[in-house]
């Protein structure tokens, strides 16, 4: 056959494929511009009625931590949090909540309703420290390794398919991103 | 029929006045030189929540935040560049309205000068072959043919 009567359909295997893979992209999660890079220097109060606080100097601990944005005003956040609540039970993970913007009764109370699975708590009552570590969405859920160096970041809801697939080899020290100076 | 008139009026007004009650001003610098940089970058900043907004159009309160941001950035001394490079470290290109040309988004900046360059070869490619053949048609007749052509006509007449 001749080529030119192949031209129309290899056009358009071109045009589905890349149509296709579109499909599958998340435009509405932008990748984090802190992977690979130091945790954002910062020091807050705990969370009213809680002992701490939370600063850049908790995250250099040796091992990886979980840092999850989180707010009593967050509908979704109380949908992954039997998930963090889990993880404190059956791992020795250390989980650092931020608060982002909360009142300060609001924040207590929920953390007394729900659970409190965070080892220690930072209270971001102006919304400073989220948008340091870039965020525009709660919940969001940062891996940050022994060094301080973040790691990886989900966004909205923690499932347990991000949990297994991407946060536990991260927390094991796999998939490991070099950091920059 | 008046009151219906005024109420059309009234309709018309309020459609020519969105554009204006759109833009979120916030409190603005003393300086009216610094605020108007300050409204520049606002329209330059994606909102990060809205996503195909700038922060100058969205009332999100990350958009608010971003718009005070800047503000205290100009006034720190920082020139236009320094604000966006702020943001970017934060949220990365994504954060701006007009991405910069760099590795990443090359194929975004050429993408469209291939398209156009392979829908300007299919035409000359096409008028080429119209001409090609226009002139294959064209072709002057031979001796034999001016022959036959000149029987022809002569039988008519």
């Amino acid at each position: 056959m001749h080529l030119r009567y192949l031209l129309p359909g290899l056009g358009f295997l071109v045009l589905a494929v890349g149509l296709g893979v579109g499909l599958t992209l998340k435009p509405r999660e932008i990748p984090s511009a802190l992977i690979g890079k130091p945790a954002p220097e910062f020091d807050l109060p705990a969370v009213e009625g809680r002992d701490g606080g939370l600063s850049s100097a908790d995250l250099r601990m040796g091992t990886p931590v979980l840092v999850n944005v989180f707010a009593s005003w967050c509908g979704p956040c109380r949908q992954e949090h039997p998930l963090f609540m889990e993880l404190a039970r059956t791992t020795d993970f250390t989980i650092f909540g931020l608060n982002q913007r909360d009142a300060p009764d609001d924040a207590s109370r929920w953390l007394e309703v729900f659970g409190d699975p965070y080892d220690k708590t930072g209270a971001d009552l102006s919304g400073r420290t989220s948008i340091d570590w870039g965020v525009y969405g709660v919940p969001e859920t940062f891996v940050v390794d022994g060094s301080g160096c973040i790691q990886y970041k989900h966004i909205s809801v923690m499932t347990r398919d991000v949990l297994e697939e991407e946060i536990l080899p991260r927390m094991r020290g796999q998939k490991h991103v070099p950091c920059e100076k | 029929m008046i009151m219906r008139n005024l109420a059309l009026l009234a309709l018309l007004f309020s459609i020519l006045a969105a554009p204006a009650v759109a833009q979120y001003v916030d409190q603005p610098l003393s300086d009216p030189v610094l605020e108007k940089r300050a409204q520049g970058l606002h329209k330059e900043i994606r909102c990060l929540v809205c996503q195909n907004q700038a922060i100058s159009d969205s009332n999100a309160h990350l958009a608010r935040q971003l718009r005070v941001i800047v503000r205290e950035r100009l006034e720190a001394g920082d020139n236009n560049d320094d604000v966006k490079s702020y943001l970017v470290e934060r949220y990365g290109d994504w954060v701006l309205m007009r991405p910069p040309l760099n590795a990443s988004t090359l194929i975004l900046w050429i993408a469209p000068f291939v398209i156009l360059a392979f829908v300007l070869g299919g035409a000359a490619m096409f008028v080429i072959r119209r001409r090609r053949q226009q002139q294959i048609g064209f072709e002057p007749l031979d001796s034999q043919e001016e022959a036959r052509l000149a029987a022809i006509l002569d039988e008519q007449n």
